[in-house]
């Protein structure tokens, strides 16, 4: 079943945290990730074609990255909310074995645009894999 | 000359290349597949029905796929027909000569101009607004470039007017040479584990960590004039004797003073991170990390707090104090 529900732009508050979201990182995940993203690099794909370019294993792409900071969004926000930018910097990598677990609360409310900032951060176990913001419009209950 | 090529690469910025398109219309099967992975379930992406009942009329594509359309796949530079012969990603091309073969994406800026339907047509066109200066980072030693893409919609032949566009990427990846290169065919790779940094313990402190271990504060004391000191020292700060053993204390008092670290965020900690200056009841104070602390406005100066011992990376235990009367009022 299709989640349903939605969050309305009266119902945030600045300071308010979404429900955090943990994703376990798997050799599957990351090469599905970008295969889906139609990203070929051999990074994400090929082990040892990951260890040519220094690292231990393959590490997720940018676009599943978002992917996934998108869904850390939606899945708080529901299907009504309306992305107006999604801006990520990647720090430490996801490798298999690891979890990566998402944070975030609201930065920024807009009342004239019905727009809420969330700043989020997904931590894995060296670190921020990711950090950034994630503007999105709010239906308005009158 | 190692600054011709340099400046090559520096005389590039500001060059604007012409369209990538995508190889496929903007379509269902690939939605539906993309959000299995991802594990997005928004029926407006996947659900006719419902996605009927909105603005759209129909399902749209997510927003963070926006990229993905016009990626040129499993061939590199082989790009649909129409497209620009010219590489976007030149500068980088240049770089690698210059033996920087490794390249991580580092920032990805998205924005939307709108949400993008089915059977739409994308093309982008790219500017390479920035090149930096040669950088030391863990991974290597590279250069960050910056490329913005701008995603357009092509008109189908009965619609008028220009072509639309949808959104921006502002993409900026790191060309680096790695710092060395792991061993091939080694033990199996292991997701690196960064764990707690551990203390440098002597005779004069071994007292004190093993007592963690043993789930005891233990204090420094001098048996000549029964004065309590810490950090432990190899001679009574008071009286200067050598006679010094410690005394286990009760782990109870109050917060003292304390500092909350933001910035930067050093693996493992969890941030914000607060950290308290513990004045025991016994006297002596201790700095400490604080638990127990969900919102850093409630730390008053003065709260009683109780040691609590914490075991790290199932090797190193350390005293942390609890916060135990969150209204105390401040010391007068």
């Amino acid at each position: 079943m299709t989640s349903m529900k939605t969050r309305q732009f009266n119902d945030v508050s600045l300071g308010d945290r979404l429900p955090k979201m943990e994703v376990p990182i798997t050799s599957t995940l990351i090469t599905a990730g970008a295969i889906a993203t139609r990203d070929y690099f051999p990074g994400h794909l090929d082990k040892d074609a990951a260890q040519e370019l220094g690292s231990p294993h393959v590490f997720m792409n940018i676009l599943t990255t978002s992917a996934l900071v998108q869904r850390f969004v939606e899945d708080w926000a529901g299907p009504t909310a309306r992305f107006n930018d999604l801006k990520i910097k990647l720090g430490a990598p996801n490798y298999p074995g690891d979890t990566m677990v998402f944070n975030g609360e609201i930065s920024d409310v807009s009342p004239e645009k019905n727009a809420v900032e969330v700043t989020l951060k997904g931590k894995n176990s060296m670190g921020n894999h990711v950090t950034g913001t994630v503007s999105v419009v709010l239906p308005k209950n009158d | 000359m190692a600054s011709e090529w340099l400046s090559e690469l520096k005389a590039m910025v500001g060059r604007e290349y012409g369209r990538v398109y995508a190889w496929d219309k903007v379509n269902a099967p690939m939605v539906r597949q993309w959000c299995e992975v991802m594990g997005i379930d928004n029926p407006l992406y996947t659900d006719e029905e419902y996605a009927k009942q909105t603005e759209f009329d129909g399902i749209v594509a997510p927003p963070a796929m926006l990229q993905a359309w016009c990626l040129e796949g499993l061939h590199q530079n082989n790009y649909p027909q129409g497209s620009t012969d010219e590489n976007p990603y030149g500068a980088l091309k240049l770089i690698e000569e210059q033996g920087y073969p490794a390249v991580v994406a580092v920032n990805s800026e998205l924005s939307f101009d709108r949400y993008i339907t089915m059977g739409e047509k994308l093309y982008y066109v790219t500017k390479l607004t920035e090149v930096g200066d040669e950088k030391t980072t863990a991974l290597g030693t590279g250069f960050f470039v910056t490329l913005v893409m701008t995603f357009f919609s092509e008109k189908t032949s009965e619609a008028t007017g220009d072509d639309e566009k949808v959104g921006e990427l502002l993409f900026r990846v790191f060309k680096f040479k790695p710092h060395q290169q792991p061993e091939k065919n080694s033990a199996p790779a292991e997701v690196p584990v960064i764990k707690r940094p551990k203390p440098g313990i002597s005779d004069d402190t071994r007292f004190f960590w093993e007592g963690c271990e043993a789930k005891e504060l233990r204090i420094q004391h001098c048996k000549t004039c029964d004065e309590l000191q810490h950090p432990p020292a190899p001679v009574c700060m008071h009286c200067q004797s050598f006679e010094l053993d410690y005394q286990v204390v009760s782990g109870s008092g109050e917060l003292y003073s304390f500092v909350v670290m933001h910035y930067p965020e050093v693996p493992p900690f969890d941030y914000p991170n607060p950290i308290g200056l513990i004045q025991l009841d016994e006297g002596v104070r201790v700095p400490a990390g604080l638990v127990g602390v969900d919102n850093k406005n409630d730390l008053k100066i003065g709260q009683r707090v109780q040691v609590e011992f914490q075991t790290f990376d199932e090797e190193l235990t350390l005293p942390m104090f609890r916060i135990i009367d969150s209204n105390a009022q401040a010391r007068s």
